[in-house]
């Protein structure tokens, strides 16, 4: 072996390898490159059992050095013992025998972080001069801080767009008159309702001279009527009970409690009874009166809301034709009695 | 033109001349609402529009406020997620400027759909070079004024002292020419590799 052959090779690999260690047959540590003595942050290095330091995860490798040897150029995994675990990939080449470069028996083992670079650059405080200059780790940083970055304002602008959909929907659903829902949030509510398995009646209330308080007071009337109406409403009904305006003197309500006979009979009374207090509107005073249809999801095997409406919508006729202001529940004989009447029945107002 | 330009050009004049500035200038521009997306694409007439309207109600030349935008980029708190990822390019000024050719490439790995026209350096020897810009077909503006605002941020940045000139721009390709007077005159700011994450 030429004098100085072996610092000279040490030399140049710390330029081509930073994180290189040249050990020995017997398994010690004669030189470190730069970044390998950082990462490793070992007092007197030099001498150090290589085995001591790293694990050879795999491949399975014969033990000691020998292993090593035997695996030249191959792809090895390793982890730096300690309290992180730190994992590394790796190559060893053997020195050859000739002793041309440095004492026969010994390796050179290359190291690199892999994917786990962007972990050990915050641990072990890496700069860029500590990659070598080919090493495409500071580009792959660039790249994972550039995705995050680009990432972050993608979702920033999913938030907003989810926002303003939320907005446009709640927009689509309200009747800009009464803040009620509309016609349009009828499905889905019904839907919602009969997912949740919990019994439930539609009420159909439409109501009555309504007509008239439009063509004798103006429309100015009429929309105070409904607004009104409106309030009463949305001061009747309790939590998880819906009320929609269907129409533009119709609502439905759909009741999630207090669904007995009794209950939305009484329910029913009410409502009638606040619609019908005198409603005063610039001087002029507006009287309406409104006919309810009901219906109960228990009457179903399976509720739907095309029939339950028309059945809510056919009790509401009952209620008309018995003379407006009351209220009617649906029962199964209900249709054969109206269409008996309807001849000659006063058609609905 | 892709909006993360627009929206720098947005950011640059709302924080250097207020709220009202910008959405004065958003409604002589027709933008409305009056902000850009940064994530989404607008047609390249508009952000012409926005950075003439800005010319005109600032009373300030266009170069002016593009250079001034290219600093801004470097050295406002908003953009620090862009400083550091310019310094990715080079551990060094020097190092910075012969990453330059690379900037668009750069930028096209983080957004695919960024498109900056060419950039090329030439190192005249004796710390001269010259930096050309390439227009971009149609872009309608002149990102030469941006990259000096941002090469004079960079050297501040890296604690650089330089000289910069803009040459102007011929078949429409623009020049700078740098003058690195001291690579090492100030300390620069920190970059640390992994800091973001």
């Amino acid at each position: 072996m030429r004098p100085g052959a072996i610092e000279t090779l040490g030399a140049l690999l710390d330029v081509l390898c930073p994180m290189h260690l040249i050990v020995d047959a017997m398994g010690r540590i004669t030189h470190a490159g730069p970044t390998a003595t950082k990462v490793l942050d070992t007092k007197a290095l030099t001498g150090r059992d290589f085995f001591d330091l790293f694990e050879v995860r795999r491949p399975r490798l014969d033990p000691g050095v020998p292993g090593l040897r035997a695996a030249a150029g191959r792809r090895l995994h390793f982890v730096l013992r300690g309290p992180a675990d730190t994992e590394l990939k790796g190559v060893a080449v053997p020195f050859p025998e000739d002793r041309a470069l440095g004492p026969p028996g010994g390796v050179i083992v290359d190291l690199s972080f892999g994917i786990g670079v962007i972990e050990a650059v915050g641990r072990h405080d890496l700069r860029s001069a500590d990659f070598a200059v080919t090493d495409l780790a500071v580009e792959m940083l660039y790249l994972a801080e550039a995705k995050s970055v680009v990432t972050d304002a993608w979702q920033k602008l999913n938030q907003r767009l989810q926002g303003a959909k939320a907005v446009a929907e709640q927009e689509a659903y309200t009747d800009t008159l009464t803040g009620l829902l509309n016609r349009r949030a009828l499905e889905p509510m019904m839907r919602r309702l009969i997912a949740s398995g919990q019994e439930f009646a539609l009420m159909h209330l439409d109501l009555d001279y309504f007509k008239s308080v439009n063509d004798t007071l103006g429309h100015a009337a009429g929309d105070h009527v409904l607004r009104h109406v409106a309030q009463i409403l949305r001061q009747e009904i309790r939590d998880g009970d819906t009320v929609i305006r269907v129409g533009g003197d119709e609502f439905v309500l759909m009741i999630a409690e207090r669904t007995s006979d009794a209950e939305l009979s009484r329910l029913g009374g009410r409502l009638i009874r606040r619609l019908e207090a005198p409603v005063a509107f610039n001087g002029e005073v507006a009287r309406i009166s409104g006919s309810i249809g009901t219906t109960r999801s228990s009457t179903y095997a399976k509720p739907r809301l095309a029939v339950m409406m028309d059945d809510a919508d056919l009790a509401l006729y009952a209620a008309k034709q018995a003379g407006r202001g009351c209220h009617v529940a649906f029962r199964p004989g209900l249709r054969n009695a109206v269409e008996m009447r309807s001849v000659g029945a006063v058609p609905p107002v | 033109m892709h909006g993360l330009i627009n929206r720098a050009i947005e950011l640059f004049l709302r924080d250097t001349y207020g709220q009202e500035a910008w959405d004065e200038i958003a409604r002589r521009a027709d933008l409305a609402p009056p902000e850009f997306e940064a994530m989404l694409d607008y047609p390249d007439a508009l952000t012409v529009d926005v950075l003439a309207q800005a010319a005109q109600l600032l009373d300030k030349p266009e170069a002016e406020i593009l250079e001034d935008i290219g600093t801004y980029l470097v050295s406002h708190p908003t953009a620090e997620a862009l400083r550091r990822l310019l310094r990715f390019s080079g551990a060094d000024f020097t190092d910075f400027l012969h990453s330059l050719d690379d900037l668009p490439a750069r930028a096209r790995l983080a957004v695919p759909q960024l498109k900056l026209p060419p950039v090329a350096l030439t190192d005249h020897g004796q710390q001269m070079f010259s930096v050309t810009v390439g227009r971009r077909e149609a872009a309608g503006f002149a990102f030469g004024h941006v990259l000096l605002g941002l090469l004079r941020a960079m050297a501040d940045d890296y604690g650089a002292l330089v000289l910069l000139e803009h040459k102007g721009c011929r078949d429409g390709v623009e020049t700078i020419d740098v003058q690195l007077l001291e690579a090492a005159f100030a300390t620069g700011r920190s970059f640390v590799l992994g800091a973001a994450g």
